[in-house]
């Protein structure tokens, strides 16, 4: 057990879990927000010596795998948390380190046990979204992975890559079943309600315009065929999210060119385009659906994002920012979302970081009005995933950094209308 | 006038002249000039103000008047004569130079016409020729060709000018009437202009103008807050009126680039630069003084950039805005410029020189007037490398005389520093040290209102700190100084009340660069901008205590509004982020924030002065709390309205929310069926009926055996 400080006061702990699985997680417990406890460091306690097996210590280090209710069993150290514990905690949020470009997405699976996250260094990995613990990578794609998503039974994995394919993986030994070829870069992916069909999006490419591709999705991998069951196209420029609509009767599309559509997905007509005066006015990044798929939300560099009736396409909220919006995400829980993002990384001033605004923004469903901010990246935010339990949620970042946050007892009580 | 017809007339006229449309470009049309076939024109707005700027094109030639009439054997003798004068002024076009002649005689006719190569040079021609003394009984009369066709079109008879009848005028100062008694500001953001009322107590902005491209560069309220002026490429317009923003003057004047207003707000100054077409040419600058009411040209100002850019022999090249400064307090009475070795002062009742003279001052460096009073000071730097000492001087107009003079010595700087109410005018000195490595600082402070104007010599308690900003208490004693070396500077107030400079107190290590005193006194704000990315300290300098502190992250600029109850501050487009502003109360609570995509200005709209006797004031102040009784009441009513409309709005909006929620519900509950089959029949909606169990795996990692030896 090595414990050390860096210069913003955080306390790292390099641990081994399980010796014989072949990876190290870094479980880094942040507590920054507690240097006035400073004082209550003395940390006296030796370290194990060099040579000695860290897994002796598993017994001492508790905060383990499904634990954050137990505490580090090591003298003040302990002390000094629990008091902290007892003053108002803040939530202290796991930071996950196993991408080396920025994030690009994140999802939770319907359990809420793991967490899947999408980055441009072409390797999806698999997270315990308890403790951000890494069970696996997905090796296969040759270019930044877009998008992801999961089957309900949590089995099957699929993903949207640059590499101009899109992958079919089994979740739990991380092999390939299958991968969908197409001509221009991949992106975003979804499964239906049953998830026997997939829905695909390809960019626009050397002369090819951007298309949303359906794909039915065999039981048995081996039965699996690339043809597209219906390809749409018409929109102009990328095609940044397209997602079920309710019953798998509409596809949801939207992207660069700001508009929201909503898609027959028998016929493959048109049936609705959101109204100008009212939609976003730049690039939507993100879309993210209600768990009941009754209503989504939507965000964009327009510094809004906005909420929209899945069926009649018509705008229920607007929530506005200060910021460009790359990430949104709705509680389950209760009536809260997410809108992450920030300056463009190009155009961050070096002076300071608040100048970027890479918090991750809290705002009431309702009433519209901003609640709360998260902090903790220094790149924009990219990714936003709430766990479907509405306890927990996860952010990424252009930092390459994964930022799981569980909520302190405190956010359950923030009054409500 | 020709009938409007509808593109369907057109169709069937042309289908019955048997005229085949689809090849008709109708772009391509065009009416003759100067015949608008009765077509009204949607544009008719835009060219009544482009005529301001565009001539016929004969603007490059001229007319010289007045010339000898010569007989034919001279006539060579005076083109000569002629050329020689107008071609040093530039370049005439060949065959440029016409005088006519009398067919029979041979005869001059008096007068010629020169044709130069740009209309920059036909200007600067008739500007110094007109009047030009050939001989005693020829003086040139110079005009430009195209003002000759204005002239033709005198009438000869003189007819008396229409008497219009007399419009009652609106109301300007309406704004000061509001029951509330809110005031307004102006705002900037992208394309549009608009004029807002702070209502403080709603704790929002109440929009009262709005206007897209309102102004081509900036807008600026003058100084009594009656009228907003603005830019624009034929010149100024200032706007203003009981209950909407009215166009009420212009001032013609191409190409403005500077407006100023005098402190009473009577005249404005316009000024604008003409890059040269011609790169050997000077810079040439134009000068307007307008009478803001009558929209007349009282005077007006040519000549190169050179002779109005201000500074002596100091080392400032380029221009510093205003070129004018007004004195002499609200009446407008004087305007004065600095020039080289002299100060230009002009009266208001000719727009002509005080004694037809300028003052001359050897070197002079910098000037300014008193706020209130017909006095100006100025600064002289130090003369043959110390051997005449720098001087501060106090001239008194109209009767230019000195009152008083200070010699200084070692001097490398000076700033001059007056009280909003001319009392006390504080000189800072930067001296140069005995090695003249370094720079020391001390203040000289003049008592302008005592008798012979005493003076008083101060230092700061570190004499070698650097000042960093100097502010004085509107029409107070007190003044701050912001002062010290190191990155968090010291901040020290001082009173000169009973002619004794006192401190106060000092605050150290305040990451504040700039000073704002509350218009009314007695509050401040220290602000720490650009380096300090916003700092806030509201700070109250009668208790010596801090009220607030606070942070506008990248706050660019702080505006008290004119009745000292609230400041804004705001980030203006220099920063990409976060633009938009601030409104805080005077003790540094946040009221609203409105952000603003390439926010550009916000200027609080001034009021004018009270009138309220000083003693009335005091009274006022003194039964403060019966006075404001009746105003507590009314906050509370809205505070109550307030909390009401709000519970009402958060009520409406759940309602409507959980309109929407039954609604979904009730499609979920419908589709239920149809989900399940497509999920092969997986009661999928029973999603929280899950037990987790925990199940425990051991691992048998490694087994060794060992000897445990018998005791």
């Amino acid at each position: 057990m090595v414990v050390c400080f860096d210069s913003s006061v955080r306390v790292c702990f390099p641990l081994k879990w399980f010796p014989k699985q072949s990876f190290e997680a870094h479980l880094i417990i942040s507590l920054e927000k507690v240097d006035k406890f400073m004082g209550y460091w003395p940390l006296r306690k030796p370290g194990p010596k060099a040579g000695q097996s860290t897994s002796n210590y598993q017994s001492d280090c508790a905060i383990s795998r499904n634990s954050r209710k137990t505490l580090p069993n090591f003298g003040d150290l302990r002390a000094s948390i629990l008091f902290d514990r007892q003053t108002k905690a803040k939530m202290r949020p796991i930071l996950m380190k196993g991408h080396e470009r920025p994030l690009t997405f994140l999802k939770y699976n319907r359990d809420g046990d793991l967490l899947f996250s999408c980055a441009k260094d072409h390797t999806p990995t698999v997270w315990f979204a308890d403790n951000g613990e890494r069970l696996g990578t997905y090796r296969g794609h040759n270019g930044a992975v877009w998008c992801c998503d999961v089957s309900r039974d949590s089995t099957r994995l699929i993903t949207g890559s640059a590499d101009q394919t899109a992958k079919l993986w089994d979740v739990q030994s991380g092999t390939q079943l299958f991968t969908f070829n197409f001509d221009s870069p991949g992106r975003a992916v979804d499964f239906s309600v049953g998830d026997k069909l997939a829905v695909i999006t390809t960019d626009p490419f050397m002369g090819l315009s951007s298309a949303i591709h359906v794909k039915r999705i065999a039981a048995d991998p081996d039965d699996q065929v690339a043809d597209s069951v219906l390809v749409l196209k018409g929109p102009q420029g990328r095609i940044n999210r397209a997602v079920w609509g309710p019953l798998n009767q509409t596809i949801i599309s939207a992207g660069e060119d700001a508009v929201v559509r909503i898609w027959d997905t028998e016929t493959g007509k048109l049936l609705h385009e959101n109204d100008k005066e009212v939609g976003h006015k730049k690039t939507i990044t993100s879309l993210a659906k209600s768990t009941d798929c009754s209503h989504f939300l939507t965000g964009s560099l327009d510094k809004s994002a906005k909420l929209w009736d899945s069926r009649s396409l018509t705008l229920i909220k607007t929530y506005v920012t200060e910021r460009p919006v790359n990430a949104v995400a709705m509680s389950p829980l209760l009536n809260h979302v997410v809108l992450g993002g920030g300056q463009d990384a190009s155009a961050v001033t070096t002076t300071d970081h608040r100048a970027g605004k890479f918090e991750a923004k809290f705002y009431d469903k309702i009433l519209q009005e901003e609640i709360g901010g998260v902090k903790g990246h220094f790149g924009p935010i990219n990714a936003l995933a709430f766990n479907p339990d509405g306890k927990s949620f996860s952010s990424g970042g252009e930092d390459g950094y994964v930022r799981l946050h569980h909520f302190d007892p405190d956010y359950f009580k923030i009054p409500s209308i | 006038m020709a009938e409007v017809m509808s593109m369907e007339d057109i169709r069937a006229e042309a289908a019955r002249l048997n005229i085949d449309l689809s090849g008709v470009d109708w772009n391509s049309i065009r009416l003759p000039p100067g015949e608008d076939c009765g077509i009204k024109s949607d544009d008719d707005d835009l060219y009544e103000e482009d005529a301001l700027e565009f001539d016929a094109g004969f603007g490059n030639i001229i007319v010289v008047d007045n010339l000898p009439v010569v007989p034919k054997e001279k006539f060579d003798k005076l083109e000569g004569v002629v050329r020689k004068i107008y071609s040093q002024i530039g370049v005439i076009k060949e065959n440029g130079l016409w005088m006519p002649v009398e067919e029979d005689t041979g005869k001059t006719r008096g007068y010629c016409f020169i044709e130069y190569n740009t209309p920059q040079e036909a200007e600067l021609a008739k500007e110094k020729t007109n009047g030009y003394k050939l001989d005693r009984s020829h003086v040139f009369v110079v005009n430009m060709f195209d003002e000759i066709d204005r002239f033709m079109r005198v009438p000869d008879e003189w007819a008396p000018p229409e008497i219009r009848p007399y419009i009652p005028g609106e109301n300007l100062q309406r704004w000061l009437t509001d029951e509330k008694g809110r005031d307004q500001f102006v705002i900037r953001a992208g394309s549009d202009t608009e004029v807002l009322w702070n209502d403080a107590r709603q704790v929002k902005a109440d929009p009262v103008y709005k206007r897209p491209f309102w102004t081509e560069s900036f807008v600026q309220w003058s100084p009594l807050g009656t009228y907003l002026a603005t830019v624009h490429r034929q010149g100024a317009a200032v706007w203003g009126g009981a209950s909407t923003f009215n166009r009420l003057m212009r001032y013609a004047h191409p190409q403005v680039k500077l407006f100023d207003f005098s402190p009473g707000e009577k005249y404005l100054v316009t000024y604008s630069s003409h890059e040269p077409s011609n790169p050997r040419d000077t810079h040439r600058v134009v000068l307007n003084i307008f009478d803001v009411r009558t929209g007349k040209v009282m005077r007006d100002f040519k000549g190169t950039a050179d002779e109005f850019a201000i500074g002596g022999t100091g080392g400032f090249t380029g221009f510093s805005w205003p070129v004018f400064k007004w004195g002499g307090g609200k009446e407008d009475k004087y305007f004065a410029r600095m020039g080289k070795n002299m100060i230009s002062v002009y009266e208001t009742e000719t727009f002509g020189l005080i004694d037809k003279k300028s003052i001359k001052v050897e070197n002079v460096m910098d000037f300014s007037w008193s706020p209130t009073d017909p006095i100006f000071a100025l600064f002289v730097p130090e003369l043959g490398g110390g051997n005449q000492p720098a001087r501060v001087s106090l001239f008194q107009i109209p009767g230019k005389e000195e009152l008083r003079q200070k010699n200084l010595f070692s001097v490398s700087d000076c700033k001059m520093y007056w009280q909003s109410n001319g009392e006390y005018l504080v000189v800072k000195v930067d001296r140069y040290t005995k090695t003249k490595k370094s720079t020391y600082t001390g203040f000289e402070l003049f008592r302008i209102k005592e008798r012979d104007i005493p003076i008083e010599v101060f230092e700061l308690d570190n004499k070698n700190d650097k000042v960093i900003s100097f502010a004085w208490e509107p029409k107070g004693h007190r003044f701050a100084v912001i002062h010290g070396d190191n990155p968090r500077p010291d901040v020290s107030f001082y009173s000169v009340k009973g002619g004794k400079v006192l401190k106060l107190t000092t605050l150290k290590q305040k990451q504040a660069n700039a000073l704002f005193w509350s218009p009314s006194g007695r509050f401040i704000i220290l602000a720490g901008l650009k380096g300090f990315n916003g700092q806030l300290e509201f700070y109250n300098v009668d208790e010596l205590e801090t009220m607030a502190t606070a942070e506008h992250f990248m706050a660019t600029d702080i505006e008290w509004d004119p009745t000292g109850r609230y400041v804004a501050t705001s980030v203006t487009s220099v920063h990409e982020m976060e633009n938009g502003f601030n409104i805080w109360s005077f003790n540094g609570k946040l009221l609203y924030r409105i952000l603003k995509d390439h926010f550009f200005q916000f200027l609080w709209r001034p009021r004018p002065p009270s009138f309220l006797s000083p003693e009335k004031e005091e009274e006022i102040f003194k039964n403060l709390k019966k006075y404001s009784k009746i105003y507590d009441i009314q906050d509370q009513d809205i505070s109550v309205l307030l909390s009401e409309q709000d519970r009402e709005k958060r009520k409406q909006l759940k309602d409507d929310w959980e309109r929407w929620v039954s609604e979904w519900k009730r499609y979920h509950e419908q589709e239920k069926m149809e989900r399940q089959m497509l999920r092969d029949g997986e009661a999928s909606d029973v999603e929280e009926e899950y037990e987790a169990k925990e199940i425990e795996v051991e691992e048998l990692l490694d087994v060794t055996e060992e000897v445990i030896q018998d005791a």
